[in-house]
């Protein structure tokens, strides 16, 4: 079994009108013993960046950490924040340093740019290959099964409420088919003035 | 380091050459099936494709076995091609047996005993069998390559049926939705289900696509129709 399926979890971010969401399952576990029904994937880096990072559990919390470091070094030394675009790339590079042993996440990127407030998500597998697409990027144990749900809910121009539903409705029945991945899951709907932070209940089997 | 090369005769080899054979290929596609009260659709695409090669664009993957009973078959082809054989020679001789066409349930359960006949030289196939039942009701049944059956009202099989199940517990099984009404699903809506969800399969999966050809099962017989899909 692949390492990147050793604790499981499912990540989504998706392009709206003036906003962005991005979401993912709550989950953490062993193969198939679950041992925590509260682990966050998704962090936030900025008033409206956020980043995912579903895989293995330790480098997501790895990554996290030096991701933060190289980021408040870059907001210190340049004295502005660092747009989505920056951090994705920085990130990339990140992963690519560590080509032949590398970090086992497949990161998701999602913000709006802080001075156009331009929404951007991207994605990259675990060696940052970034991936850039206009409607929605998937990551994770579910992500054939977010793909399904994501090609046949998305349209669009979304508004915030509409884009909270559609991720909501696509991650919750992706997951619910994965048995590595669900027992809750938390979504952001990032818009210009506020971020909307929402924990969904779903079922816990 | 030796600066003498060992020279490498395979002629001269006195150590056996172990050849390897795979009896087995994937072939792709994906078969989705939705019933309702008094009928049952069945949808397959069309493409025959071996890795990054297609064989065709148009294979028929649906196999009526009677008037009210359909099999869609995806996986390795040649077993496919090898149990309808099989199937259908098994649905002649219960005909000339006892004189009557076998039940759609009877060929569920047929179905199942004759993969698991195979148990350990499996058919690599992904069977969605439809029909209606003895009431007049659809009914689907799945089976894993090993003949594990189950009885349901949606499923998607084949390569694309990861990306494919979830949409249909959310649009017919009404999952994670509030305050819907437990309704049946009405002919329509489940045969546009249908072409929406191998569109989007379409987009993703590089073994579904071209076409879908669907089998709609009713009292009245079996309706073909067909969808096109991107090609590419």
């Amino acid at each position: 079994m692949s390492i990147l399926a050793y604790n499981g979890g499912a990540m989504v971010a998706m392009k709206g009108e003036n906003c962005v969401a991005i979401a993912a399952d709550r989950r953490f576990g062993i193969q198939a013993q679950t041992l925590a029904t509260n682990f966050e994937k998704v962090f936030e880096m900025g008033p409206h960046l956020y980043v995912g990072l579903p895989g293995l559990a330790t480098d997501t919390q790895t990554v996290r950490e030096k991701l933060r470091f190289r980021k408040n070094l870059y907001e210190l030394k340049e004295n502005r924040l660092m747009s989505p675009k920056v951090f994705s790339a920085m990130l990339s590079h990140m992963l690519y340093e560590k080509r032949f042993g590398p970090f086992f996440v497949e990161p998701v990127v999602a913000g709006l740019d802080p001075k156009t407030y331009e929404p951007f998500i991207c994605n990259m597998d675990l060696i940052g290959c970034i991936n850039q697409p206009k409607d929605f990027v998937v990551g994770g144990t579910a992500s054939a099964q977010l793909y399904g749900m994501c090609e046949a809910l998305w349209e669009p121009n979304l508004g915030p409420e509409d884009l909270f539903e559609t991720i909501s409705q696509a991650l919750i029945n992706a997951f619910d088919r994965d048995a590595v991945s669900g027992w809750g899951a938390t979504v952001y709907i990032i818009e210009k003035d506020k971020v909307t932070i929402k924990n969904l209940k779903t079922r816990m089997d | 380091m030796s600066l003498v090369v060992k020279p490498n005769f395979p002629d001269y080899q006195t150590a056996p050459v172990q050849r390897g054979f795979n009896p087995y290929a994937d072939n792709g596609g994906s078969v989705v099936a939705i019933a309702g009260d008094d009928f049952v659709i069945i949808g397959a695409d069309t493409r025959l494709s071996a890795g990054f090669s297609i064989y065709t664009r148009e294979q028929n993957k649906l196999f009526p076995l009677s008037s009210t009973t359909v099999l869609g078959c995806s996986g390795c082809w040649c077993d496919t091609l090898t149990l309808t054989r099989i199937l259908k020679s098994r649905m002649q001789m219960y005909q000339q047996e006892h004189n009557k066409t076998m039940s759609t349930t009877a060929c569920a359960q047929m179905l199942s005993t004759m993969l698991y006949y195979k148990r350990f030289f499996p058919y690599y196939i992904s069977n969605v069998l439809v029909g209606l039942d003895n009431d007049g009701k659809g009914v689907v049944y799945s089976y894993d390559p090993i003949g594990h059956c189950e009885k349901r009202t949606h499923r998607a099989g084949g390569s694309a049926g990861a990306l494919l199940q979830p949409l249909l517990d959310n649009q017919i099984g009404k999952k994670n939705m509030l305050n819907v009404k437990e309704e049946p699903v009405s002919q329509q809506r489940a045969l546009s289900i249908i072409k929406d969800v191998f569109i989007s399969a379409a987009e993703r999966d590089i073994y579904t696509g071209d076409s879908i050809l669907i089998n709609i099962i009713t009292k009245d017989g079996i309706k073909e129709e067909t969808f096109q899909l991107r090609k590419d």
